[in-house]
């Protein structure tokens, strides 16, 4: 069959190319048995084993056990899917040489930033989507307005450990990134603070709110346990989120 | 003839290592060139240059007469790239990966007519990790001619092929260039490059060494009759002895 291969080049609009990336990426990551692991068995889990067992220990909570772990679960799905999961991701496909190829298509940099980070969202909105249901379904009843914080601290929470991701898969070797990445997830998941309050660690422990971790949990613990903006939890994230973005910028390798 | 690309005097090192000397070429408009050398000989790393992938220590580069670092939003369009290797998540099927390339272009070609003639058609539905050498090979040129680019780089494009899939991709390349595509390629075959190539740019050792339509080479070299491959033995054995 003869093909006319007359040149016709051209990039397609940035919304266009940024939304092919980001779907194709989700699609991937939603195909990757390990990766839907990490996206919604663990939290689920988590929730509610944890659910469980906080209603039977004598904890001090200043709510009903699901209604304080939620937030922190929902704040433990985006940590593992912006960080983990990107991190993972990107490492092997540096590896493969898939961001060389990319780096020659029209995409551009800022397509592949844009359709990674929208990739994570289609991925944490159907993640959100499960925790809430199966939450609500054990007894959560979260806060009308910070129902509407969550939005603004779920894309933050997106940019911190994305950044975070990114780095850690533009500097190590892509199995070395798979072992640090998870490693990392388990650390933070159980001493990180982001499931339960930093305050049930004890006074000794106090600087674990600093954590990327902590601040995410205590930030989604305030929105949709009292409605309110733990502003220093912000802080604490931007800075975690900026400080990973101008480390991507300067030391990030693209093969 | 215009020239799609010129180098002028690049400079690349690798720490202590010179991957390319001072090293200055043009290529020609609708023309199929080959670049030929020796495994470490530059060959790469020129491509990497070319596509803005690497900045050179020194020298200037113009790909379609635009700098490839600076204005590399607008030639990156109009680029049709090839990888040696890989380039693809390891789970995305053929056909998908193929179609997303094609969403990054704004007219970009038909997909079943260029699937039937690069032979995927069998494999359409098959993930990347699972297909043969040459399949992943076709694939891969399918992505760079996705695009309806005006000049494609192909990094060896045959490496890998069986006979009779190789000649297929020669008169692939060949089409192109009747439809005014310019063509780069590297290529290990020299006899590929002594049927295919309007013009042999060989390299050594990050230089040019030697350059020229395969007809005029074999001439100035062997005068006596031979091959592309004799040229290129004659060039390094003279280089060798000075």
């Amino acid at each position: 069959m003869s093909i006319n291969f007359s040149p016709h080049p051209g990039a397609a609009p940035f919304a266009r190319r940024a939304f092919a990336q980001a779907s194709m990426e989700a699609r991937l990551l939603l195909r990757n048995g390990e990766q839907l692991l990490l996206a919604l068995v663990i939290p689920l889990l988590v929730l509610i084993a944890g659910n469980v067992a906080l209603s039977r220990t004598n904890v001090s909570l200043t709510d009903s056990p699901i209604n304080v772990l939620t937030p922190g679960v929902l704040a433990l799905a985006v940590m593992s899917t912006s960080f983990t999961s990107v991190a993972i991701a990107t490492g092997f496909e540096r590896r493969a040489g898939l961001l060389r190829r990319l780096a020659v298509s029209p995409l551009s940099r800022s397509g592949l930033l844009a359709g990674k980070m929208g990739a994570v969202l289609i991925v944490q909105v159907v993640q959100f989507a499960v925790i809430a249901v199966v939450a609500l379904s054990l007894g959560w009843r979260p806060s009308a307005v910070g129902c509407v914080l969550m939005v603004p601290l779920l894309l933050l929470g997106t940019f911190s450990f994305a950044s975070l991701g990114l780095l850690l898969a533009g500097t190590m070797r892509a199995e070395a990134t798979l072992a640090m990445a998870n490693l990392i997830n388990v650390l933070l998941m159980v001493g990180g603070a982001i499931v339960l309050p930093a305050s049930l660690f004890g006074e000794s422990f106090d600087w674990v709110r600093f954590l990327p971790s902590a601040a995410l949990g205590d930030a989604m613990r305030a929105a949709l346990l009292h409605g309110a903006v733990a502003w220093g939890a912000v802080l604490t994230l931007t800075l975690w989120g900026v400080a990973g973005a101008a480390a991507v910028a300067r030391w990030f390798k693209w093969d | 003839m215009t020239d799609v690309l010129k180098v002028s005097d690049v400079v690349v090192t690798y720490g202590d290592k010179l991957a390319l000397d001072h090293l200055s070429l043009r290529v020609s408009q609708g023309a199929i060139t080959a670049i030929v050398g020796p495994n470490g000989a530059g060959k790469s790393t020129l491509l990497d240059v070319c596509e803005g992938v690497r900045t050179p220590d020194a020298g200037e580069v113009r790909v379609l007469g635009l700098d490839p670092r600076a204005e590399r939003s607008s030639l990156l369009p109009l680029l049709g790239v090839q990888l040696q290797n890989g380039g693809v998540w390891s789970t995305a099927r053929a056909e998908e990966m193929l179609r997303h390339i094609a969403a990054l272009h704004a007219h970009p070609q038909p997909l079943a007519p260029l699937i039937e003639r690069l032979g995927l058609g069998d494999c359409g539905r098959t993930p990347y990790r699972r297909l043969s050498g040459g399949q992943q090979q076709r694939l891969g040129l399918a992505m760079a001619l996705v695009g309806r680019p005006e000049l494609v780089i192909l990094d060896e494009p045959t490496a890998g092929m069986d006979p009779v899939v190789r000649r297929e991709t020669w008169d692939i390349l060949r089409d192109l260039r009747r439809d005014g595509v310019s063509v780069i390629i590297t290529t290990h075959y020299l006899d590929e490059a002594e049927r295919l190539a309007d013009a042999v740019h060989m390299l050594d050792r990050g230089q040019l060494v030697a350059s020229g339509s395969p007809t005029h080479l074999i001439d100035q070299w062997c005068p006596d009759g031979g091959t592309l491959e004799d040229v290129f033995f004659a060039v390094t054995r003279r280089r060798e002895a000075s």
